[in-house]
């Protein structure tokens, strides 16, 4: 162990795997002295653990419905967080739920920072009316309010799953544009880039090989932050009724079947909504995290 | 005396040259916004034309005869190319047309007219607690980083951008209208004073608290005042945490200054130098702060008025859309996105005129 330590230490690195491990290492150092983001992280991977083993941990099934079980209180034996006007078993609702909620937002993460990315480096690289005429459509979607223009969007193209992702994607990649834009200006001037075009390297590879990188942290750190936000906009469109449709358990969509006897069954609107609440605010301690130990210009603050 | 005259007449000069500036920086401002509300309408268009719904059937219904359907077809411009629908598009919401209600057969934007008034009153109440309980506490954070009333603030921010704003709101009226019965319920007034209202109250601003005052029918307005509480208390906590974070690192960095120091040094009160010696310098970027959020209101106010049976404009838009009722949703999304580029101009505005550096 402490040879490893000692690996993983070492001031003179004698290989650039050594160094970059070595990096982590110490990043992840810091990371482990923040108690909050500990606690991201914990809240984080508990989620993933659940998603995966959803079909082992739940005791009944998601879908199934038990009519003589309907609205059952919360502690009553077999069912710990109660059950809902179907009969159906809350806590293995929200078991099943945490896949839709986790697949919604990889489903987000893998597309939006990904186009926001491009446009953004093509954008900052090439510089002049490229970069006015992308830069001025990222503005006219950065004009709506997010949740409106997903409404809108959701609205042509019908209610669902996927068409709930692609409406969050539509109106989550402009900050990422942003970002990658002005990492981009940054570096466009460096040697190195320079180095590497007199080298005869095309704008492609240029873009790809050498600027991408250089945005990656900071499109990280925001992808990280905007989790929770990708998770409270898609449980608002499963609240309204224009995301993931019944009976599927989406924790927003079981929000608003609970809303019908709120008064009378608190637990049926509240067990999701406190899902909802503790996934994301994971999602945020995380982030809060890791920006700390990734972006060194934040880190004093 | 020469001299101080011509010293006079190049600051007047340097001031009329900065003033022109500023007016040039506005003009720029103005038109980019310009563009931006094109673009927005470009994207409403493309929206309104790749839409499953054939606006032919949708005002005729399905047993149009084949000439009516033609006729119609041609009066609505459909058969001209796309620029120039767009253009048509464009002429007619500048001029405030904003197509016509498939649900009530009314103008879009007169229904709208009735309908923002509720999400204006009920949002600027909810920046005003916002801003009346963030930006103290995040004073409160940042003059004592790290102890416990900092954590504790960081820790009601952050909870604060965690939350469902629908689930919050459904868990306040289930303890402060359910079970303790502090507040009113959904909708603007109680059911029976949401009869009288029409007779006793004349709508002249269609913002219940001001419109009741005027009429002078306190009851009614206590009665409204009751039920406005729980939602805009609901959209002040967004806000709040959103403003009392961005509080927090301003006037962090601010009292790392050497002014502050000198400040203090000179034996200035603790609470003089925070609130009026940082405060000015914090308030700067705090009006960007303060209109972003309230922008971003009107906007958590689609899932807040849903709860609450607001009659206000995210209602409007969210029922619409269960009908399909296309040029209602897309009407309601025009006029959003042209309140916040607004308010986002106004912001920008204000920020230069606030700090000359800016200029």
């Amino acid at each position: 162990m402490t040879t490893l330590n000692a690996w993983l230490l070492d001031p003179n690195p004698k290989s650039r795997l050594q160094s970059r491990v070595g990096q982590t290492w110490l990043s992840w150092l810091r990371f482990r002295r923040n108690p909050l983001a500990m606690i991201g992280l914990g809240i984080s991977v508990a989620l993933i653990f659940m998603s995966i083993f959803a079909p082992l941990l739940a005791p009944y099934d998601p879908i199934v419905q038990s009519l003589p079980d309907r609205l059952l209180p919360p502690l009553t034996p077999g069912h710990w967080m109660g059950t809902d006007d179907f009969g159906r078993d809350i806590y293995s609702r929200l078991l099943y739920g945490s896949r839709i909620t986790l697949y919604i937002v990889m489903l987000v993460i893998l597309t939006a920072p990904v186009v926001g990315l491009i446009i953004g480096t093509v954008a900052g690289y090439f510089g002049g009316w490229v970069d006015a005429v992308l830069m001025r459509i990222t503005d006219v979607f950065l004009a709506f309010p997010k949740l409106i223009l997903a409404l809108a969007l959701v609205a042509v193209l019908g209610p669902g799953m996927v068409n709930a992702v692609l409406a969050i994607a539509i109106t989550s990649w402009p900050p990422y544009a942003r970002v990658a834009r002005a990492e981009t200006l940054t570096v466009r001037n460096s040697d190195y880039i320079a180095a590497t075009r007199l080298q005869g390297a095309s704008a492609l590879r240029l873009i790809w090989g050498h600027v991408m990188p250089m945005c990656l942290p900071s499109v990280i750190i925001r992808v990280t932050l905007d989790m929770a936000g990708v998770i409270l906009t898609a449980a608002g469109l499963g609240f309204l009724g224009l995301g993931v449709q019944p009976p599927l358990p989406e924790w927003g969509l079981m929000i608003s079947a609970g809303r019908k006897f709120l008064f009378e069954q608190w637990w049926v609107a509240t067990m999701p909504g406190l899902a909802i609440f503790i996934v994301s605010l994971g999602f945020n301690l995380l982030g809060d995290g890791l920006r700390d130990v990734l972006d060194p210009r934040s880190a004093g603050k | 005396m020469a001299p101080v005259n011509s010293a006079q007449s190049s600051d007047a000069a340097a001031q009329s040259s900065a003033a022109l500036r500023f007016a040039s920086q506005s003009a720029n401002t103005l038109f980019s916004l310009f563009i931006t509300f094109i673009g927005l309408l470009a994207v409403t268009f493309l929206i309104s034309r790749v839409i499953p719904i054939d606006p032919v059937t949708a005002i005729l219904g399905e047993r149009a005869t084949g000439e009516q359907i033609a006729a119609l077809t041609q009066k609505l411009g459909l058969n001209d190319p796309l620029w120039k629908q767009f253009g048509i598009y464009v002429w007619d919401v500048f001029h405030g047309d904003l197509g016509q209600s498939v649900r009530t057969r009314d103008p879009v934007l007169t229904e709208i007219g009735r309908y923002f008034p509720a999400t204006l009153e009920l949002s600027t109440l909810g920046i005003l607690i916002g801003v009346i309980v963030g930006i103290p506490a995040g004073v409160l954070g940042a003059t004592k980083p790290g102890s416990w009333r900092d954590l504790f603030v960081r820790l009601v921010g952050l909870m604060g951008y965690s939350m469902p704003v629908f689930w919050l709101g459904l868990m306040g009226l289930l303890l402060f209208y359910g079970e303790l019965g502090w507040v009113g319920g959904p909708g603007r007034l109680d059911s029976m004073y949401e009869m009288m209202i029409d007779v006793t109250v004349p709508p002249v601003t269609h913002m219940i608290l001001i419109d009741t005052a005027l009429a002078g029918e306190w009851d009614m307005f206590w009665n409204a005042l009751s039920h406005i509480i729980l939602p805009a208390s609901l959209l002040g906590y967004l806000s709040m945490a959103y403003i009392s974070r961005m509080t927090r690192s301003f006037m962090m960095n601010e009292l790392g200054q050497e002014y502050i120091t000198t400040a203090r040094v000179k034996g200035m009160p603790e609470r003089r130098v925070v609130w009026v010696h940082a405060m000015r310098n914090v308030a700067v970027p705090l009006i960007t702060v303060v209109a972003l959020s309230y922008a971003y209101l009107l906007e958590g106010a689609v899932l807040t008025e849903t709860i609450f049976a607001w009659p206000g404009l995210g209602r409007y838009i969210t029922d619409a859309l269960l009908v399909a009722d296309m040029p209602a949703v897309l009407g309601g999304t025009i006029v959003v996105g042209a309140v916040y580029i607004g308010i986002n101009m106004l912001s920008d505005f204000l920020y230069r005129l606030a700090d000359p550096r800016a200029r």
